[in-house]
């Protein structure tokens, strides 16, 4: 029962995740978080961050590691195979009309409507993790923030982390792994 | 009796025609199948290669295959690579396992599909199993929890600046319908905590109907 509800789970993830990894966030954010609490907020932050450090998608890195915390190996299998499932399918039926067909018009005006809403998919659970960041999860609900109970150093470092990444456009991955360090630094040294 | 003679050389000569192609049939598939087995390890072992090093978002993985697929092996033309990109863009689930699907696809069919899924999912399910598994006892460290806390604001900065990069992009196309859509999905979204997959579907809905639409009304007026 367990297993059938991680699968699912995960075949809805990878079933409606259309537009690279970030788009994945707010649906994986929903299924482990909110509906099924597989998951704290905190350690979903967690998982985001860690996905940005180690290699693959993170919708199979949170499949892997939530299948992983709810049941073990067995589940980590389960969960991964059910967010490609729907994948293998569908690429595997566009892949064979388009080499038929070569016509490509319904999904590029399905993309269309679709390219800003992930945008904004986007935009929306980055704004969640920011406001976990700054406010260390204190703050529930987006008008129910306290300015003062603000995280400085996480402040900070979102902010030159943003303005490096917009100047220079280094791997985002040097500027994670400086505020790892950074922030090694403040939260325990200071 | 020599009329029934010509067709029994016929039968004869097609017979040891048959027998002679089924034998290098034979004798072909073994290489075949050496070559396949080849192709399918050559398959596997690329695509794990590019997981296991694809860091931070599935984007970057394209490039890699092109190195890979296109310029080191000169398995796929420019052309096809940026259809396949498209289609893998544009199709759910994970950008990495779309584009090894259809290059797996492309190069050896169905089975070649599953080569290459196994590849790309390998790498992640493992290390993010490792991981977990330390996972527990890593959280209550003070050292990792200031790293990750530190961590958590760089995410944030990360995707601040994927978000302005795309939304940018949207808003140079000086597209109203473009804009409008991004302004309503986010607000559905992120104040009135719509459900995900709902504006998922009316958005693709939209764009689709829209569209068509285009074409209708071009069609019209030529």
């Amino acid at each position: 029962m367990l297993y059938l509800k991680l699968f699912w789970s995960f075949f809805q993830i990878g079933l409606f995740s259309i537009g690279g990894g970030y788009a994945a966030m707010p649906l994986i954010q929903k299924q482990v978080v909110d509906m099924n609490h597989w998951l704290s907020m905190n350690e979903f932050v967690d998982v985001v961050t860690i996905s940005q450090m180690t290699p693959g998608p993170i919708a199979i890195n949170s499949a892997t590691f939530v299948g992983m915390r709810v049941s073990g190996t067995f589940g980590a299998i389960v969960a991964t195979v059910g967010c490609i499932f729907p994948s293998c399918v569908i690429v595997l039926l566009i892949a064979y009309f388009y080499y038929k067909y070569q016509n490509l018009l319904v999904i590029q005006g399905a993309l269309k409507g679709l390219r800003p809403a992930v945008v904004s998919l986007i935009a929306s659970a980055g704004l969640s993790i920011l406001v976990l960041a700054l406010f260390n999860g204190s703050a529930v609900s987006w008008f129910g923030i306290n300015l003062s109970e603000i995280d400085v150093v996480a402040a900070i470092l979102f902010v030159t982390g943003f303005k490096i990444l917009r100047k220079f456009k280094p791997n985002p991955v040097y500027v994670m792994l400086g505020c790892g360090a950074v922030g090694l630094i403040c939260y325990q040294f200071i | 009796m020599h009329t029934p003679l010509p067709y029994l050389d016929k039968a004869v000569a097609c017979i040891y025609d048959k027998i002679i192609s089924k034998l290098r049939l034979m004798g072909d598939t073994s290489i075949y199948m050496n070559k396949s087995i080849r192709l399918y390890g050559k398959l596997f072992t690329s695509t794990f290669y590019l997981s296991a090093f694809t860091f931070g978002g599935g984007y970057v993985i394209i490039p890699l295959m092109h190195k890979k697929f296109v310029e080191k092996y000169r398995w796929i033309e420019e052309k096809e690579m940026l259809d396949l990109t498209a289609i893998a863009q544009s199709t759910p689930g994970a950008m990495a396992v779309n584009a090894s699907i259809l290059i797996g696809y492309r190069l050896a069919g169905v089975f070649g599909a599953f080569v290459t899924i196994l590849g790309t999912i390998l790498p992640p399910l493992i290390i993010l199993s490792v991981i977990s598994l330390f996972y527990n006892g890593f959280q209550e460290n003070a050292v990792i929890k200031a790293i990750l806390k530190g961590m958590n604001a760089g995410v944030a900065a990360v995707v601040a600046d994927v978000t302005v990069t795309m939304g940018k992009g949207i808003i140079n196309e000086k597209n109203m319908f473009a804009v409008l859509i991004m302004i309503v999905s986010f607000s559905a979204v992120f104040f009135f905590n719509m459900d995900v997959i709902l504006i998922i579907l009316a958005c693709a809905i939209l764009g689709l109907a829209v569209t068509i639409y285009g074409r209708y009304k071009q069609r019209g007026m030529t």
